[in-house]
């Protein structure tokens, strides 16, 4: 994980090089200033014997090198932290950058499968513990190797004994470091997941608040908030806990280095081995150190989390979309527009929802597909525009196989409607829009005409530019899908697919906005699945779909006389005690 | 990567996009470094840990007094054991002793300091995230309509997250400016004029903060407010990741989310170049303190007027002083987010409930079904009623059937029987008892209601239909799910019951969330029954089902049903129809055909659903209707 961090990081080498070059200078002068103030507290102490003047003229320029070497460490420490910040922030945007795209890419299946809470847990907080990690840990652990290397370095030439006296703390605390960032690192691996899951606990509250409301069931909503609050709580908790730990002994054993060093080297210069500032030097290069080995108990815990957020962004990262384009893939070309399904089969784990589905749709014809809940009806609309890919058999649109097409040009040629609508934070203008965002007004307008909700967002108080989707106007089921009719014809597609896009609309709009769109799609291949008859009975061909086989296939009159599914289906839905049939006071527009 | 600019396309201007770059006026809330109505408020919050607080700031205390003396115990080895004329060995080992219990202590502090803070700061987080969730669960629906959820998440989870930091450092702030007192006067009581001339650099210090400060500020703001505006992007790219793939507005999409990670990359990296800036200027200043000791502590010393022990432990202090200092001035962006978050949360928390229990309220049990409404009057916005002067009656077990067009006031009626909202005038009664007399948790055991889009939760089947019925058996879920016709499709499901259901039921169709909504409301067995039925048309296989499981839900219970299908219109026993808020007509079909009002005509405009009838159809009906009523 830190090495593909580190990877990453070396992708700035310029800054990488600059902050590098900004710790040695960082640790030199740092160092430097023991040093000084050793040779100060001699001077003061006049051990050299000099003359009073010159001891004066010793110490005025110990102290201008002080205050220089102070200086320059100011600004090599600006320079260090500046360009670890900097990497941290770019690394940042570039592992949002490649998560967002990710995203993007992954297919139908696998998004099914995951809660979009988790996914935007990932995309923030996860993204933040790999920046932090480079920025306030990465490279200042670097600075801290370099300061005590040579730290080590100066002491251990200058005298041996002092120098390991006064080093003694350095492996007890990097063992301990070691076994808290082990340790933090699963906590925070768990914690990250439970505080997923209390996201979604959250999550999914708001957006039922009515159900919730409808059953007076705040208390087992709290009950639930609580097991998730409360198992991420004992985390954050053992997480505390190794960190005071871990914190508290690295400065005890740093103390009571010190404490040797004092009583070791008190006796020294008792002895007369060493001078007082000699010791000083010592004193002060550990109390030097105390800040930092405060801040490797920090550094340990950012190490922790930038493994366990790494370990999860990568985890996303790293998934291949099982649907992609070939290499090689072409860009779809339509001659004419005939889509057909060659003995197409789909499904998991050996149930197939699909199983030996062929049929071809012309240019200016529409096939109806109807059947049971289950059939597999919706999996055919899924799989014209390639949101997943058959098991068996294969599509084709104007002979190409879909698998060796370009994805962006198959789904700029095909419209599918969906069932759901999801609605975007914006205008209605830029929700039409959506798949054509560069669209002229006109054009929207158009769109919605031909859906038949231009009159009412006319009607609304922005008009076009109303806000809809969660914070805006509510649109009503009939209405949302509607939208969505005009979102897909403002692609211009050449293939349609309808599924199940109209339930929510009552059937004589429905005949309106079919009767609209006759003109637009009299040479397209059209699909229609639905359950509700009327929306496909003047279909040129409606297959009956049960079990993911087509089991009856004809026009409805002819479905109608075979008797079978599809006339119980017609027999079921006709109003028992209706004399007149919905279609006509529409005069059975088609 | 797929990188592609709008540029490639030719294209001058931008594209219509559904991410706004600005600000929205929700993050526009700017907070000021130091609000002293969010820190009172959230003082109550930490106050509830007062006591292992104390025992926190104890320890801090001793921690930073025991780091002060380390100094003062190293100026003593030099001045009273190493001194040149008289070494004193048995002073230096009982200075060294002394040094290890500060040690010790120091420890002990330490360990304390990190342990309690660091868990008293989660509590509060944990406890704060708590109170704005509870009160999200009371505060009323209408305040709950009007706001994005992903709003009040990252309230929920940033902002809480932000003030949790705040603790942190708010407790060793306090530990960073004792310390810094201590220092002071430590370095005063050795030696006063030294300890003067050390601490001129102060004001300098001070006089670059006050330039600093507005820019800095200005600058972390920006930095946060474009981070949330990228979370905003993600959060709703991924929801709606489907129709971005099908529409293949992937690359668009893309470059949008680019421009906004590149706005808030160059904010946060204006913010850390003011950040570092201080750095050298901190540095510059400790190098001045520390020139200064040398000088004029060399002085002393060569004038023999102090002892070097002193010149030792002022330029150990002078190291230390300014640590403090430049916490202090890290802390100040972490204060700033701090506040901004705190009223953030306090907005929702101060959000009133205006729908409670009375003091006194009843607990509604064993009533008998009955709901009346008396001369009800209310609206959601003042001047305009939605429902006016509304009375009717619903006897034990019947079930009534509201219908009327868009608008009419259906939806509204239902919701007051819930107490959703409360009346303007007039009173809603359920088993003889104003819902406004009851408590709010009875009256939702003695009142179930099915929405009109169903709502599943993450989780098995099994929970979902158990949902709030904590005593349900599984027997009981079974029959339930028998009843409505659900047990069938739930058997074929990979693991039956224990099926786990994607987020929103997205494993379901309509008709089987449906169902399954049906059969929580079954489990949970309330008087009364309020339903909402779906508008959308659902295949006529589920369709026939549920048309069953409603009279199922129905039996023995009091039904009030918006209804749309006309079949389950003409089979309810009686027939309200709303216009505009008012009861025009009531009765069975069959009197409400025969008296040929507005029912009547809109029946015979044979629509799947009254709600979808055009409005110059309802007005020429309603025309129709008058006419042939005079």
């Amino acid at each position: 994980m830190y090495v593909r961090i580190t990877r990453m990081a070396l992708h700035y080498r310029w800054r990488l090089a600059i902050g590098l070059v900004a710790i040695f200078f960082a640790a030199g002068f740092q160092l430097a200033i023991p040093i000084l103030i050793g040779n100060a507290v001699d001077t003061a102490n006049n051990l050299f014997g000099d003359a009073d003047a010159r001891a004066k003229d010793a110490l005025v320029l110990t102290a201008i090198l002080l205050f220089a070497v102070s200086v320059g460490r100011g600004f090599s420490a600006m320079v260090q932290n500046y360009m670890g910040e900097s990497i941290g922030q770019h690394i940042g945007y570039e592992l949002r950058m490649l998560y967002y795209e990710k995203l993007q890419r992954l297919s139908f299946s696998y998004h099914a499968g995951v809660h979009t809470g988790d996914l935007i847990t990932r995309g923030i907080l996860d993204v933040e513990g790999v920046r932090m990690f480079v920025q306030t840990a990465l490279l200042r652990s670097v600075f801290l190797v370099v300061l005590i290397g040579t730290g080590m370095y100066l002491m251990l030439t200058k005298d041996l004994q002092l120098g390991l006296i006064s080093l003694s703390f350095v492996p007890f605390v990097a063992w301990r470091a070691t076994v808290a960032r082990l340790r933090l690192r699963s906590n925070w691996y768990s914690l990250q997941e439970k505080l997923s899951s209390l996201t979604k606990v959250m999550d999914e509250n708001l957006g039922g608040i009515r159900v919730v409301r409808a059953f007076a069931s705040q208390k087992h909503e709290m009950m639930k908030f609580d097991g998730a609050s409360n198992e991420a709580l004992s985390l954050a908790n053992i997480q505390v806990g190794i960190r005071a730990t871990n914190i508290s002994l690295m400065s005890l054993a740093f103390m009571l280095a010190m404490a040797a060093v004092l009583w070791v080297g008190g006796l020294r210069v008792i002895d007369g081995e060493m001078t007082a500032g000699g010791l000083t030097q010592f004193l002060a290069f550990m109390s030097i150190l105390l800040q930092p080995v405060r801040q490797i108990g920090m550094m340990v815990n950012g190490y922790a989390r930038g493994a366990a957020s790494g370990g999860r962004l990568f985890s996303v990262l790293d998934l291949e979309p099982d649907i992609q384009d070939k290499p090689g893939a072409k860009d779809l070309e339509i001659t004419e527009g005939v889509l057909e399904f060659h003995n197409v089969s789909f499904g998991y784990e050996g149930e197939h929802t699909l199983n030996g589905v062929s049929f071809k749709v012309q240019p200016g014809h529409t096939v109806g597909i109807v059947g049971p809940p289950g059939s597999g009806k919706s999996t055919i609309a899924h799989l014209v525009p390639r949101f997943y890919d058959p098991v068996d058999g294969y599509i084709t649109i104007d002979g190409q196989d879909l698998r060796d097409i370009k994805l962006e040009s198959l789904r700029r040629a095909v419209g599918v409607v969906e069932q759901d609508t999801f609605l975007f934070t914006a205008s209605v203008e830029h929700n039409v829009a959506y798949g054509d965002p560069w669209a002229p007004d006109d054009r929207v307008e158009l769109a919605s005409q031909y859906a038949q909700l231009g009159d009412y967002i006319e009607r609304l108080p922005g008009g076009y530019d109303t806000m809809v989707g969660e914070r805006g106007v509510s649109l009503s089921g009939g209405q949302r899908q509607r939208l969505s009719i005009a979102r897909s014809i403002m692609l211009k597609p050449r293939l349609i697919v309808f599924d199940d896009s109209t339930a929510a609309i009552d059937a004589a709009t429905e005949q309106r906005i079919r009767a609209a769109l006759a003109e637009l799609t009299k040479d397209r291949a059209t699909i229609i699945i639905s359950h509700r008859l009327s929306s496909l009975m003047h279909a040129d061909e409606i297959l009956f779909i049960d079990e993911g086989k087509i089991v009856e296939r004809g026009t409805h009159d002819e479905l109608l006389a075979l008797g079978g599914h599809y006339n119980d289906l017609y027999e079921l839905q006709i109003r028992p005690s209706e004399d007149s049939h919905p279609l006509d006071d529409e005069g059975g527009a088609s | 990567m797929a990188t592609r600019r709008f540029s490639e396309r030719t294209h001058e201007i931008p594209p219509k996009a559904s991410i706004r770059r600005g600000p929205t006026t929700d993050e526009e809330v700017f907070g000021e470094a130091f609000n002293g109505q969010v820190v009172g408020r959230f003082i109550k919050y930490v106050a509830v840990y007062r006591k292992l607080l104390f025992v926190a700031i104890a320890a801090v205390l001793v921690f930073t007094v025991s780091s002060i003396t380390f100094p003062l115990i190293v100026k003593s080895v030099y001045d009273e054991a190493l001194s040149e004329g008289a070494p004193d060995r048995s002073r230096l080992a009982m200075l060294v002793i002394v040094f290890l219990v500060a040690v010790g202590f120091n420890f002990i502090a330490n360990f304390f300091q990190e342990l309690i803070v660091g868990r008293v700061a989660e509590r509060i987080l944990f406890d704060m995230r708590r109170a704005m969730y509870l009160h999200l669960q009371r505060i009323s629906l209408s305040f709950m309509d009007k706001t994005e959820i992903g709003k009040l998440m990252s309230r929920l989870q940033g902002d809480v997250a932000a003030l949790q930091e705040f603790v942190e450092t708010a407790v060793f702030a306090i530990g960073d400016l004792v310390l810094l007192v201590g220092i002071i006067g430590a370095m005063v009581w050795l030696d006063w004029r030294l300890g003067l001339m050390t601490l001129a650099v102060l004001p300098t210090l001070l006089i670059v903060r006050i330039i600093w400060l507005p820019f800095a500020r200005r600058a972390f703001l920006r930095a946060r407010v474009t981070s949330s505006i990228v979370s905003g992007a993600l959060a709703e790219n991924i929801n709606g990741v489907r129709v971005v793939q099908g529409m293949s507005r992937e690359y668009v999409n893309y470059d949008l989310f680019d421009i906004r990670a590149s706005d808030n990359l160059r904010a946060a990296n204006l913010a850390s170049k003011l950040g570092v800036m201080m750095l050298p200027i901190v540095d510059t200043l400790t190098g001045a303190a520390m020139a200064i000791v040398v000088v004029m502590g060399g002085f002393f010393v060569l004038g023999g007027t102090i002892e070097t022990g002193v010149m030792v432990a002022f330029v150990l202090f002078v190291q230390r002083f300014f640590d403090p200092i430049r916490s202090l001035t890290m802390h100040y962006n972490v204060l700033q987010r701090a506040m901004a978050s705190g009223e953030r949360i306090f907005e929702v928390i101060d959000v009133p409930v205006d729908i409670k229990d009375k003091p006194n309220a009843i607990v509604l049990e064993d009533i008998d079904g009955s709901i009346e409404f008396e001369n009800v009057t209310f609206g959601y916005f003042p001047d305009q009623p939605i429902l006016k002067d509304i009375s009717f009656k619903v006897k034990p077990g019947e079930t009534v059937a509201l219908v009327g067009p868009t608008g009419s006031g259906k939806t509204s009626t239902t919701a007051l029987l819930h107490r959703f909202y409360d009346v303007w005038e007039g009173s809603v009664k359920v088993g003889g008892h104003d819902v406004r007399d009851v408590t709010l948790d009875s009256l939702g055991k003695q009142v179930a209601m099915v929405l009109q889009e169903p709502f599943l939760f993450s989780g098995t089947i099994f929970e979902n239909i158990k949902y709030a019925k904590d005593d349900a058996t599984r027997e009981g879920i079974v029959e339930a799910a028998r009843a409505v016709g659900a047990h069938e499709f739930i058997m074929k499901l990979p693991d039956g019951y224990e099926t786990e259901l994607e987020q929103r039921g997205g494993n379901l169709s309509l008709g089987q969330r449906q169902l399954i909504s049906f059969a929580r409301a079954i489990v949970a067995d309330a008087k009364i029954l309020i339903l909402d039925e779906a508008t959308a048309s659902i295949d006529s296989y589920t369709e026939m089902l549920i048309q069953q499981a409603l009279h199922r839900l129905l039996e023995g219970r009091t039904g009030m049903v918006i209804a749309h299908r006309l079949a389950t219109i003409r089979s309810a026993d009686r027939i309200i129809v709303l216009q505009d808020g008012r009861i025009i007509e009531t009765g069975h079909h069959d009197e409400l055909m025969e008296l040929g009002g507005l029912y009547a005509h809109l029946y015979s405009m044979n629509y799947a659903s009254f709600d979808d009838i055009p409005d110059e159809l309802i007005q020429r009906a309603t025309q129709a209707a008058q006419e042939s009523a005079t």
